[in-house]
């Protein structure tokens, strides 16, 4: 399968590929790098001068950084926890014989094809409004003070939101998953004496672990950016109790024109999505082998 | 015309040499097999010939010119996959076509060409199924057929029996036998059965790790097999070894005799020994004798009918004409 | 006996089953039956929303003539179908080179381009907002489509090259013997035989792209704005009204939940980014 020419051939092929991910990488990147050490702000025109790391002197002793990291964890590992003990179940629950299997998961994949503007807006005005949203008229039949979710609980109500368009995907990897499982496997543990727990843990989890991963890592990518749906509900707030690195760095850099500070951020976004990613890559590297 | 030389060709993958320099020369309208175990580089010096992979060193010549660095459909030899590798989108009808189609070959020749493999493989019902419709010995016709309508000046083989069942391919042997007696092109199959090797070869190739350990007719490769390797991978079964004493008094290492150069008795010969487990087979009988002069095993062959049992005491006499001798290097000593 | 323990099995899980899909359909649901009622009668308590039979599609007519949706409609076609397209031009070749003509260092270079998309978007916000404000692509449709061809093109090339893997080398390498060029390979045979995977890496695409809604909402601000960015103009105080917004929901997802449900089986394989078997 590789002569030289299917070789050079190869390399042609593979080259526009790389070539515009190399650039769409390092000119940003250099970019956001330069001007983090700059003093630039788009409302107050002139010379640019050079700082050195006062922007990442200012962006990290904000009690707003430290606020949007503990948000950004919190926000993506509760929603990596939810969704995948949420998806282990509904998978584990559609994989049993029932009618109407069709209908039911196109029922559950649905939210994953609703665009975050629009689940953020819905869940806040017809589910979380205290007044007229749905929790407030369940509330109210039931004669208890309804909850005002984005002051009350803000991040868990966003927490709650993304969990709802996340579910589906990792049910439907996790269900995928369980469907190859050998049903012979299964059925030589039950001969054996295995209860359905010990089935549950010494078989099928076991059989799970490649798809968690999976899950896991792809979900990472997604939520660490996590941005339209914080916009259209809370705006960051109250205060920055829903602020994570993202809604941070958008609002230094694109409310408030501050392009050495944005970039500052941006910079420290990059090397803290570095650290993750070196992480995962060895979870998916080891992955690509099996 | 279909004559392919190599000249010390040979093929490196990573620091394994899989090759070590070979020559080798495939005569027009030859049958040509290339036989040896598994993982001993058949594959590789086919798709070597076939331009597949580059050689690492020396020179393939086909038909007088050089090919060594022409690519695969310009050296005008077409390959038959042990997967058949039919295209699985297209029709009976299309995957034939394809190689004409590719050579913008004018559309009535197309035709013309195509009806006429269609009919001699018999796939002329077949046209318009997919090939995921057909059973595995149409599979491999209709991938014989895109070979035969480039019209190559030879056909390359590997392993196109070897996922068909057993009965399917003794059939397809003779059909590719067949095929050789009528086209006269220049074959080059590669197997590891030596009993396709024998019964479709002009002449064999026995390879073993990379190295050519003989060429010649089949009948040569049975009758005078140059080294120990040769004469156990050839016949079926495998030729008996014997060393020590018994191999010193004919003046070598080792000798070899092959099961049916072996004369059984129940009255008197040569060596005595033991029946141990027997294959009856109806025309013939082999028997796996526990011999005591020589404490070792030996598989001999009788007729279909001798009554024999586990455990019987028997007689063997080897045919001195038949004995092959090797000294200690398994070279033959003449 | 045993069947009838059997089928009351079924019964209970198909009961659960679907309750739970009904939860979790219900707020799609909830927003298309907001959609068709009054304002007046959509803050109304949900079982008198339900029971209400007024049904009035006034909301849809609004929705087009306050916000002009079939101008943002047709933008996130244009941006969805187009980056995906573009991304899979460049894609099937660099795939192609990495399933079928593995070096030493493929994993490597599969590695790195999946590493590009954890670079945090709003790591590059700036200069990317920044070029693209002294190119005049600003709230332009090329500029989206290239940034979401960007953003998304580690993960069809991903797939892609998942689903070439499993295409048989000998089938292309008959290809080859028989004197197809290499642009007529992957034209006549490679793309041919991927058909189900390229349509899955298509769809997983264009609802990416389509509900993609970090540089869509940053990049745009009237002309090129795709749905994503529609659908934020009602963040407040349009908000309350609940039958607008919900028409307006319905209009921006409804394309793509029609076009996953039609395409359900490459959709389900596709989601699972070709991760999965
Ligand atoms: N592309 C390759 N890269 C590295 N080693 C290879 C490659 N192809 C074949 N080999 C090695 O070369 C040897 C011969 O392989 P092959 O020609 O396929 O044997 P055969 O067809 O006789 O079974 C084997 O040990 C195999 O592992
Ligand atoms: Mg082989």
């Amino acid at each position: 399968m590789a002569t030289k020419a299917s070789r050079t051939a190869a390399r042609m092929m593979i080259s526009p590929a790389v070539v515009l991910l190399l650039g769409w990488m390092l000119v940003p990147l250099s970019l956001t790098i330069y001007f983090s050490f700059l003093r630039y702000n788009l409302i107050t025109p002139g010379t640019n001068p050079f700082v050195g790391w006062e922007n990442y002197y200012w962006f990290l002793t904000d009690p707003s950084f430290k606020a949007a990291m503990i948000n950004t964890l919190v926000l993506v590992g509760g929603v990596l926890l939810i969704t995948v003990v949420g998806g282990i179940l509904m998978a584990l629950l559609l994989d049993q014989p029932m009618w109407g299997q069709g209908i039911i998961r196109i029922m559950v994949i649905a939210p994953f094809f609703v665009m975050p503007t629009v689940s953020g807006l819905i869940w806040k005005n017809m589910f979380m409004n205290p007044v007229n949203g749905i929790f407030g008229h369940i509330a109210q039949g039931l004669g208890v003070e309804p909850i005002s979710f984005f002051s009350q609980i803000p991040l868990l109500s966003i927490i709650f939101i993304v969990s709802w368009q996340w579910l589906p995907f990792a049910t439907l990897i996790l269900l995928t998953a369980l469907q190859s499982l050998d049903q012979e496997q299964l059925e030589a543990a039950e001969m054996d004496g295995a209860s359905w727990i010990s089935r549950f843990f010494y078989i099928m989890l076991p059989h799970l672990a490649r798809s968690i991963t999976v899950v896991i890592l792809i979900q990472t990518i997604f939520l660490l950016s996590i941005f339209a749906e914080i916009l259209v509900t809370t705006n960051g707030g109250p205060g920055t109790s829903t602020t994570n690195l993202t809604y941070l760095i958008y609002v230094a850099s694109l409310l408030q024109f501050d392009v050495g500070m944005g970039s500052a951020g941006g910079v420290i976004a990059i090397i803290l999505a570095n650290i993750v990613a070196i992480f995962l890559m060895r979870m998916i590297g080891k992955n690509l082998d099996a | 015309m279909g004559r392919i030389q190599l000249s010390q060709v040979s093929k490196v993958f990573g620091d394994v040499e899989v090759i070590p320099p070979l020559d080798l020369d495939i005569e027009d309208g030859e049958f040509m097999v290339f036989v040896g175990p598994s993982g001993c580089g058949k594959s590789t010096l086919l798709r070597l010939i076939a331009g597949l992979e580059d050689v690492t060193t020396g020179s393939i010549v086909i038909d007088g010119s050089d090919a060594t660095t022409v690519p695969p459909a310009k050296r005008g030899l077409a390959m038959v996959f042990q997967s058949y590798a039919l295209y699985p989108h297209m029709s009976v009808r299309k995957n034939i076509a394809f190689p004409m189609k590719m050579a913008r070959m004018p559309q009535d020749e197309q035709v013309r060409r195509l009806e006429a493999a269609a009919q001699v493989l018999n796939l002329t019902e077949y046209l318009d199924r997919r090939p995921g419709q057909l059973s595995g010995g149409q599979r491999q016709r209709v991938a014989i057929g895109r070979a035969i309508v480039r019209e190559p000046a030879a056909f390359l083989f590997d392993e196109p029996l070897s996922n068909l069942d057993a009965a399917l391919r003794v059939g397809m042997r003779l059909e590719i036998s067949e095929l050789h007696k009528r086209l006269q092109t220049t074959m080059v199959y590669v197997t590891h059965d030596q009993v396709e090797a024998m019964t479709m070869a002009d002449k064999i190739v026995v390879l073993h790790a990379g190295v050519i350990e003989q060429v010649g007719s089949p009948l040569e490769l049975y009758r005078s097999p140059q080294n120990t390797f040769v004469a156990g991978f050839i016949g079926s079964p495998k030729m008996n070894f014997i060393e020590g004493p018994e191999a010193a008094s004919h003046d070598a290492h080792t000798v070899g005799i092959r099961p049916e150069h072996i004369d059984v008795s129940s009255g008197s010969g040569t060596w005595t020994g033991t029946v141990g487990v027997s294959e009856h087979l109806g025309s013939d009988t082999f028997f796996h004798v526990t011999v005591d002069e020589l404490s070792q095993l030996l598989t001999v062959r009788a007729g279909g009918e001798v009554d024999l049992h586990y455990g019987d005491t028997i007689h063997l006499t080897p045919n001195l004409d038949h004995l092959h001798r090797f000294d200690e290097r398994g070279l033959r000593i003449s | 006996m045993a069947r009838s323990v059997k089928t009351s099995r079924k019964a209970v899980t198909t009961l659960v089953a679907g309750t739970l899909g009904l939860l979790m359909f219900f707020p799609v649901l909830w927003i298309v039956i907001l959609s068709f009622k009054s304002e007046g009668d959509a803050i109304k308590a949900p079982l008198a929303v339900l029971f209400s039979t007024d049904w009035t599609t006034e909301s849809y007519g609004a929705v087009q003539a306050r916000s002009d949706y079939l101008k943002h409609f047709s933008n996130s076609v244009v941006i969805s179908f187009g980056s995906t397209f573009l991304g899979l031009l460049v894609a099937i070749p660099a795939a192609w080179a990495m399933a079928f003509v593995p070096g030493k260092r493929t994993k490597d270079v599969l590695m790195w381009m999946l590493s590009t998309k954890m670079l945090p978007p709003v790591g590059v916000l700036v200069p990317i907002y920044l070029i693209f404000r002294d190119l005049g692509i600003l709230d332009s449709r090329v500029g989206l489509v290239f940034v979401l061809m960007m953003i998304n093109l580690p993960i069809i090339i991903w797939m892609l090259f998942t689903y070439f893997r499993e295409i048989p080398g000998e089938i292309l390498e008959a290809a080859r013997m028989d004197g197809a060029s290499l642009r007529e390979e992957i034209i006549h045979v490679l793309t041919p035989m991927a058909i189900p995977g390229i349509a899955s890496t298509v769809l997983l695409n264009i609802i990416l792209a389509w509900n993609e809604a970090f540089w869509t909402l940053n990049l745009t601000s009237a002309k090129a704005a795709p749905l994503t960015a529609f659908i934020a103009s009602y963040s407040s105080p349009e908000g309350l009204f609940y039958a607008k917004l919900s028409a307006a929901s319905v209009m921006a997802i409804a394309p793509i939940l029609i076009l996953g449900w039609f395409s359900q089986k490459q959709l389900v394989r596709g989601l699972t980014f070709g991760a999965v078997k």
